[in-house]
Formats: C-alpha cells, structure tokens, sequence
C-alpha cells in the first residue's frame, strides 16, 4: 500500500467470476506524510483513504468480471460505515461483491477486515465508461502486478 | 399493488427528494424534475431492483446522443413506465 500515489491493494488474494467476489490483501505503510497530518503525533488511516481501499478492490473485481472492457469510476458511497481504527502496519483484508451489474453502471458492497476484526464496509456504486486513451494497458498492468489471475484479464 | 407509475415516481422522489405530488405521468424526469445523470444512475439501480430487470440506459443514451430518439420518448415518466413494462414482459416471456 503506497498511499501517496493511491496504490491501496498490495495483492489480489483471490478472484470467484461465479460468485462475483474479489478478496485482496494489504498492508497500511508504517510512515507516510499522511500520517503527519492524520493526526499529529495519533496516525490513523484516514476514512477516505479506506473508502479508497474498498472502491480500488470493488473496481479490480468489476475489471475482472467486465474482462476489462469498460473502466469503473466510482460515481456514489452509500452507506459508509468506519467501525474501529486502522494504524501504520496495520494488515488489511479487503472482499469486494458484486450487487448488481446494470447497463452502463455497477454496484458492489465492501469491507476491510484486520486482526478478525471490522474495520469498515460501505456499498459503492461505478459508472461504466470505455477506456481513455490507453488506460485500458495501464490498468491490466497494475491488475496483473497485484496478481488478479490472467484469464480474468 | 402499486402500478409502474406509482412505483417509479416514489423511488424518484425517494431518490432525488423531490416531493412526491410535483412528480406525474408526464414529468420530464431531466427537463421537469432536474434529475442529473448520476442521480439516474441511482433510480436506475432501484428500478432494476424493485422490477428485476435491467434498464439499456447505455443503449438509450446512445439512441438520444444520435438523433435516433427523442429524450421524451424515454425520460417522460409515462413512456419510462411503458419501457418498463415491456421489459418486465418480455422477461417473462
């Protein structure tokens, strides 16, 4: 997890095309300029960066399911809830599940779990929209680097 | 049973808090009721829901954007319902 360029899954830990599930590992960093302001001398992981965590899985699960042929942007949040702290080296286990694939947009229910415990889940809703310029060769690289199996790519 | 309309019109208003009774038959849900596309979006996922089926908004969309289609022909709420209802019939076909 490199939280200043927003690389929030260190590994795909799995991918079910039929069960529409994506389960994916992390780790928080244990220094970040992010840390000196969230919060002095108190580092938590910001909400917003875990909603981030949740959306980057849901959008590999939705990568994979669609074979890449459409990007998801995260277009809603809904129900957000943040159950307990997450601080520097904390592990994360993030699982992404699909709701509902509709025309031109998809809704996925997350959460991150650490030491077996909740952390967070929230419901995201992604607007479909075809690749810019050559996005699409930068996102199965990444894909491919966090180990999000092949054939799904 | 609520009919599509009746439906419809409260996950509009639901959705978008708008007051129920400004929401009729021929409201433009875009030009009247100021619904923006990602709002849309939301009523979409909760008819998809509530009917079990799939809106072609992508198909739609395009049909508009061409100059095949007129907005009204699938914004207006009363030919929205039509749409629906030949969805939900041609799923149970």
């Amino acid at each position: 997890m490199r939280l200043e360029y927003f690389q929030m899954i260190d590994r795909v830990a799995s991918f079910d095309a039929a069960a529409q599930v994506l389960s994916a590992t992390s780790t928080v960093p244990d220094d970040s300029p992010v840390f000196e302001g969230h919060f002095p001398g108190h580092p938590l992981m910001p909400g917003v960066l875990l909603t981030e965590t949740m959306a980057q899985a849901s959008g590999y699960l939705v990568l994979g399911l669609l074979k890449f042929s459409h990007m998801p942007f995260l277009a809603g949040v809904e129900k957000a809830k943040f159950r307990t702290f997450v601080g520097p080296g904390a592990g994360l286990a993030i699982e992404a599940q699909l709701v509902h694939h509709g025309s031109g947009y998809a809704v996925t229910k997350a959460k991150i779990r650490s030491d077996g415990k909740a952390v967070c889940d929230a419901e995201l809703m992604f607007r479909l929209m075809p690749f810019p310029n050559d996005m699409a060769t930068v996102m199965r690289a990444q894909a491919q680097a966090i180990g999000l199996v092949p054939e799904a790519a | 049973m609520a009919s599509t309309f009746e439906t419809v019109a409260n996950i509009i208003s639901e959705t978008c808090d708008i007051p129920r009774e400004q929401i009729t038959p021929e409201s433009h849900a875009i030009e009247d009721l100021g619904v923006d596309s990602l709002a849309f979006l939301d009523i979409a996922f909760a008819i998809d829901k509530a009917f079990g089926i799939k809106l072609p908004l992508e198909q739609w969309t395009q049909e508009v954007n061409e100059g095949k289609v007129p907005a009204e022909e699938y914004f207006v709420l009363k030919n929205l319902c039509a749409r629906i209802d030949q969805l939900v019939a041609a799923k149970a076909a």
